[in-house]
């Protein structure tokens, strides 16, 4: 039984290409981690420009981010791979990719700062009116200190969609996990070992991921 | 000694003023061409019914709800207006800003700051909004928490203290910055009938120290009748009649401002 497996499964091959499918990992990580930075930033300048009292700001800025939310990332990282450079915008796939991610989380990310600021009780906004504070000390020190702490659930769920769905930057030649096991698979020519890896890495991050979700979200439940 | 001569009432200089002011929500008329004025010092009381808009009062001074029409005056200057070549425009935020910087507030339900200490609550205004020098604004902070009697809960977080507790955390915060005219909308009316006598005391210690005026809303008559220089009865909108409370509880004389009193007395 064991030695069908051997014959199925070849450990020694799967040994000798780990270390280029960690180093692969690597990359998925770093995208995930610099993409989802990214969502976070852009997610909160995406919800305030919405809330803008300037209509000329809020309008442009939902029909963005209702455009971005509604187009497959896959269709955003090609066009940004191969439009901008026709116009003169060289930039290396990782960043492209990195951004791609960052863009389209982000739109989904200011969803979650939405409904997190509408959360935050009416009283405080008043209390800060009463109070007479500026308006970037209103936001800073007494609206999202309070809204951002019950949004680690919903951000830590997108952060681990995004580390899966981060394989699409293999579409865009980044050297990925999964573009790394596509690769290993063209130049030996198996491609059961690699692939079967690849899925094996990803869910030793993303499960432990979604374990701590849970957790926080128990947490933040009441 | 708390006199119930008001030396300035009437004169040409009340802190606040309210003139003809009108508040609505779409169909419904909250305030109906209100004239109205507050005295430096002076300690008013507002009565009435539920839902007759006397909060609505409060709120519009402090800028939370904006007049559909009138104008209202802190110290003379126009509060929802801008003065502009001799005419009136509507107030940008910086106007709003400068101008409600005199008035204070406490809301029936404390929102008090949930992420910051009782301490931080006090001084973190008077070091962002007004500037003061931290050391200072916490040496302040600490006395003015002293003042309502809790020094020794300086480092508690809101969520660990009672309702009367955060209710003067709240009288504190607002006394931090040093207004002229202070709110008071139903402040104790949330607090467990135990957590009451607590928070009133307080409040009753800052009217006998006198140099600030206050504005209040409340269903306590004792209590207004005691630290009131006048009570305004309140209904539809409108004043319907007002005086010093000895006058005004012993001694009504509109039918309605009766059978209010006569309802209210007899619970
Ligand atoms: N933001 C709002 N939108 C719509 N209607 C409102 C709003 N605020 C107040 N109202 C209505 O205006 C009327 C006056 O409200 P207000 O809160 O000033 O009354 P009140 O005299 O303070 O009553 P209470 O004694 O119950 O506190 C009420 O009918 C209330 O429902
Ligand atoms: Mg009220």
């Amino acid at each position: 039984m064991f030695d069908e497996l051997v014959e199925f499964f070849d450990f020694q091959f799967a040994l000798e290409i780990l270390p280029q499918l960690l180093e692969g990992l690597l990359i998925t990580v770093q995208a995930s981690l610099v993409g989802f930075a990214l969502a976070a930033i852009l997610g909160l300048l995406m919800a305030l420009g919405r809330r803008s009292e300037n209509e000329l700001i809020a309008q442009p800025v939902g029909a963005v981010v209702e455009f971005i939310r509604s187009t497959p990332l896959l269709v955003q990282l090609f066009f940004f791979f191969y439009v901008l450079p026709r116009y003169g915008l060289r930039l290396p796939p990782f960043i492209i990719g990195t951004i791609a991610l960052g863009l389209h989380y982000g739109t989904y990310t200011s969803e979650v700062y939405r409904a997190g600021i509408d959360a935050v009780d009416t009283g405080q906004w008043e209390a800060a009116t009463a109070l007479n504070f500026s308006p970037v000390r209103v936001w800073t020190a007494i609206i999202l200190p309070q809204a951002i702490p019950p949004m680690f659930p919903a951000l830590g769920n997108y952060l681990v969609a995004m580390f899966k769905e981060s394989a699409l930057l293999a579409a865009i030649t980044v050297n990925e996990l999964l573009q790394t096991g596509q690769v290993i698979g063209t130049r030996t020519f198996r491609y059961l070992v690699p692939i079967t890896m690849v899925g094996l890495l990803y869910l030793l991050i993303s499960y432990p991921s979604s374990m701590i979700v849970r957790k926080l979200e128990a947490r933040y439940a009441n | 000694m708390q006199t119930n001569e008001n030396p300035t009432a009437g004169t040409a200089d009340p802190i606040v003023r309210f003139e003809n002011v009108t508040k609505a929500f779409g169909e419904l008329v909250v305030l109906r061409e209100l004239d109205f004025s507050v005295a430096p010092a002076e300690k008013v009381t507002i009565i009435g019914p539920s839902g007759s808009g006397k909060t609505t009062i409060l709120r519009v001074l402090m800028t939370l709800e904006k007049p559909n029409a009138g104008y209202i005056y802190v110290e003379g200057e126009p509060l929802w207006h801008k003065r502009k070549n001799g005419k009136l425009m509507d107030a940008d935020e910086g106007h709003l800003r400068k101008v409600r910087g005199s008035i204070g507030m406490v809301f029936q339900h404390f929102n008090l700051f949930p992420h910051m200490t009782a301490l931080r609550n006090v001084y973190e205004a008077p070091v962002h909004v007004l500037g003061m020098n931290k050391e200072q604004a916490i040496a302040r902070a600490e006395d003015l928490l002293g003042k309502v009697g809790l020094a020794d809960k300086k480092e508690h977080f809101p969520s660990q203290l009672s309702g009367g507790q955060k209710q003067r955390v709240a009288i504190a915060r607002a006394l931090a910055m040093r207004p002229k005219v202070m709110l008071f909308d139903e402040v104790t009316s949330a607090l467990d009938p135990e957590l009451v006598g607590e928070v009133l005391s307080v409040i009753r210690e800052l009217a006998l120290e006198g140099e600030m005026a206050m504005l209040l809303v409340t269903h306590e008559m004792g209590f207004a009748r005691e630290v009131s220089d006048r009570v305004v009865f309140f209904d539809n909108g409108r004043i319907v009649e007002q005086g010093p409370p000895e006058q005004l509880f012993g001694d009504p004389q509109n039918p309605r401002t009766k059978s209010f009193l006569g309802a209210t007395l007899r619970h």
